[in-house]
């Protein structure tokens, strides 16, 4: 299966699953003793799902609020240890890794979040928070502020900026210092999570080009996340759409939006808002996104597909290969929906 | 056709601690019946206020400092809040981002529909709840009579969203003034909006104000675009003339921002810097540290709204026609 000219694989994860449990709280509890029935609930955010980031490559992943892309990420950059299945740093086990190759992997993924102003620490100078973790984990080398003035330099800031607060910063500048913070580790994949969601458009503009600038300086591989269809297909070579904690169809970027397969994807491809669709008649997908905590049967987008046959509220559609790297889970393109 | 609004040079400042904040200064477009402008900006250049200004919702230490807004002829500028209050809901309403603005959280939604209808129509209590049930078919929302009996927090935002724009239907209002109200929903629930927004306005024929930071809703959504930048209007057109050949350099930069499939991979046009603070925006024109057209006038003199191609324009030295 393995191509031996694509690049080295980074992360690797199999059957990949995160449950939530959502226990009762206590006015739940209160409600029991009344002698209602609330129970512990279950959220599969990630069900059963495969993905891998390779050296180099961008992987977008896309989907409506709630549908587990955050989840994924984390598990990607090993935050949220999985609840099945089984996730490889370089092609081994994270569970079996080393100490040295541990160390390899918390420094090799870097996350970086929506809101650069939670993240940061507001009492810790801008030059300390990106230097911190470098000279933590002896990454710098000898000059340490030289290193920290040439991060300021690589992600567009004025050096003289290190004596700042975070709060002395634009959002677009805040985001810098997230990016810089992350990159200071020499990572080779950055894990985005709406890192540019919270951004005025002229200002995301400029930090997609930050982040397209570092790939190439840098050789770095991104797994971007986004609700935003325009910017995942604007930086990712691969994109991976998610509906309710479920893969629903991938390939590369560039053949999906030329040929969705997935009827979800094609609504979502429909009902993206693009600069040239001219006072266009709407033609939306019924319905609302159904709750995580009681996905519908079989394929989760039955209620709302417009192809549903029988079979589609029975049975759970694979995610089937197509060919040149393209899979999509669904009845209609593997058997058919009776 | 008469238009229902007309604002002219409106500016609405607010007299702050760290001094004059000029959020709306000069801003003048009108919008005939039936028709959608779409107002567009970044966070902070005063798309907000204008909306707050026309609905007489701006309070200290925020006011409006001079122009005029005319709804359907009427002055607004000047009115009392009574008299205010007389006109919202009935001839203009509002849409919110958070349609938690519009919705009281501990009221049931039948309660609420029925005290805005009777709040100024004098009908019977049966005949406000059939007029709260239509609302809510008309904006899509199935099984309406068993709906109106929930309380907010039972919807999903996407039908948050919906009952407030459903309530502000309720009396047929003139003009509807919706800010960001798709801004935090999903795409297809966003789309399901808009949808019902083209229809409602197609319907009743209402004049549609819709704010936004999102260029390609507008290019979806609008007849018209009006282009925000610190506090005024830089660009106002046709959609597709504004679209097609921006002949603003803010209005091309932020065009060119917007990543298309046909720049996959590529460098976006990016506007270097960030927005201006509006306490403290440099003297002549507000976009000249950024701007690739700026010549030496642009730094001293505050480029006045001129006339050109079909478009109203702010700038010394606009794009070449195309
Ligand atoms: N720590 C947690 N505890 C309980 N449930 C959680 C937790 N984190 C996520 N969930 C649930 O898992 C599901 C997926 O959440 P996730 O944050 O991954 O979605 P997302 O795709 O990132 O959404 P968004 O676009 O809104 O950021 C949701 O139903 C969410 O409520
Ligand atoms: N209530 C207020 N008090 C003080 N300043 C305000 C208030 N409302 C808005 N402003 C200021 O007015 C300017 C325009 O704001 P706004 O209209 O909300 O922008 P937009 O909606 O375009 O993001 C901003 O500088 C903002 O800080
Ligand atoms: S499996 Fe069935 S319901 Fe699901 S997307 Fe395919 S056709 Fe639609
Ligand atoms: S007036 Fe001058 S600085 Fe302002 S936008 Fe026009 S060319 Fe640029
Ligand atoms: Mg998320
Ligand atoms: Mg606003």
């Amino acid at each position: 299966m393995t191509d031996p000219s694509a690049p080295a694989e980074l992360v690797r994860v199999e059957h990949v699953s995160k449950r939530f449990v959502k226990r009762v709280d206590f006015a739940g509890r209160l409600a029991n003793a009344l002698g209602a029935d609330n129970r512990e609930t279950v959220v599969r955010a990630v069900d059963d799902v495969d993905l891998t980031v390779r050296e180099g490559e961008v992987v977008g992943l896309v989907g409506e609020s709630g549908c587990g892309k955050s989840t994924l990420g984390r598990v990607v950059a090993g935050i949220h240890a999985p609840s099945e299945g089984r996730v490889f740093w370089r092609g081994r086990d994270v569970i079996e890794l080393d100490a040295q190759g541990r160390r390899d992997y918390t420094l090799g993924v870097q996350m970086i979040f929506q809101d650069p102003m939670s993240s940061l620490n507001p009492r810790i100078r801008a030059g300390e928070i990106v230097g911190e973790a470098p000279r933590v984990h002896g990454v710098a080398g000898g000059d340490h502020a030289a290193y920290v003035e040439e991060l300021f330099r690589q992600v567009g800031l004025d050096p003289a900026y290190r004596r700042r607060y975070p709060h002395q910063f634009s959002g677009g500048q805040r985001a810098r210092i997230g990016i810089a913070r992350a990159i200071a580790v020499k990572p080779k994949l950055l894990v985005c999570d709406e890192s540019v969601a919270a951004l005025d458009v002229s200002i995301q503009a400029q930090v997609l080009n930050l982040f397209m600038d570092l790939r190439q300086q840098l050789g770095l591989a991104y797994l971007f996340i986004s609700h935003d269809l325009g910017v995942v297909r604007h930086i990712s070579d691969r994109i991976l759409i998610m509906y309710l904690g479920r893969v629903v169809e991938s390939g590369p970027s560039a053949s999906i939006f030329a040929d969705p397969q997935h009827p979800y994807t094609r609504a979502l491809l429909d009902n993206v808002p693009r600069l040239d669709a001219r006072k266009k008649s709407f033609a939306p997908v019924a319905g609302e996104i159904p709750s995580p905590l009681a996905p519908p049967p079989g394929c989760h987008f039955h209620p709302r597909c417009p192809h549903a046959g029988p079979r589609c509220a029975r049975e759970r559609p694979a995610l089937v290969a197509e060919g040149e790297g393209r899979a999509v889970a669904c009845h209609l393109t593997d058997g058919g929906v009776a | 056709m008469a238009a229902v609004l007309e604002v002219e040079n409106l500016a609405t400042h607010f007299a702050l601690r760290e001094g004059l904040v000029k959020a709306v200064d000069g801003v003048s477009f009108s919008i005939a019946p039936g028709e959608v402008l779409g107002l567009v900006g970044e966070s902070g250049s005063g798309k907000s206020v204008t909306g707050f200004s026309i609905m007489g919702l701006v309070d200290p230490p925020g006011r409006i400092v001079s122009g005029s807004i005319r709804l359907e002829g009427r002055e607004l500028v000047g009115l009392s809040e009574d008299e205010m209050r007389g006109l919202r809901g009935r001839r203009v309403a509002m849409i919110f981002q958070d349609p938690m603005m519009t919705l009281n959280p501990v009221l049931r939604i039948d309660t609420q529909m029925i005290e805005s209808v009777l709040a100024h129509d004098r009908v019977s209590e049966k005949a406000a709840r059939a007029r709260a049930a239509a609302a809510l078919t008309q904006v899509g929302i199935p099984s309406p009579e068993e709906r109106l009996a929930s309380y907010p927090h039972q919807f999903s935002g996407g039908m948050r969203q919906r009952v407030a724009i459903a309530i502000a239907l309720l009396h047929r209002p003139a003009l509807i003034v919706a800010d960001e109200p798709t801004t935090a929903l999903d795409v297809t629930i966003q789309s399901q909006i808009l949808a019902e927004a083209q229809k409602l306005c197609r319907e009743s024929g209402a004049a549609l104000l819709w704010i936004t930071h999102d260029l390609a809703v507008v290019a979806g959504l609008a007849d018209r675009v009006a282009v925000m930048y610190a506090g005024r209007i830089v660009e106002q057109g046709q959609v597709d003339d504004v679209l097609d050949h921006p002949l603003h350099p803010y209005t091309k930069g932020l065009i060119g921002s917007v990543p298309s499939g046909a720049m996959r991979g590529s460098r976006l046009a990016q506007i270097p810097g960030a927005t201006p603070s509006l306490g403290r925006l440099p003297p002549g024109c507000a976009f000249a540290p950024r701007c690739p057209r700026v010549i030496d006038v642009c730094r001293v003199t505050s480029p006045p709204e001129s006339q050109r191609e079909g478009r109203r324009l702010r700038c010394h030295n606009a794009e070449p026609a195309p």
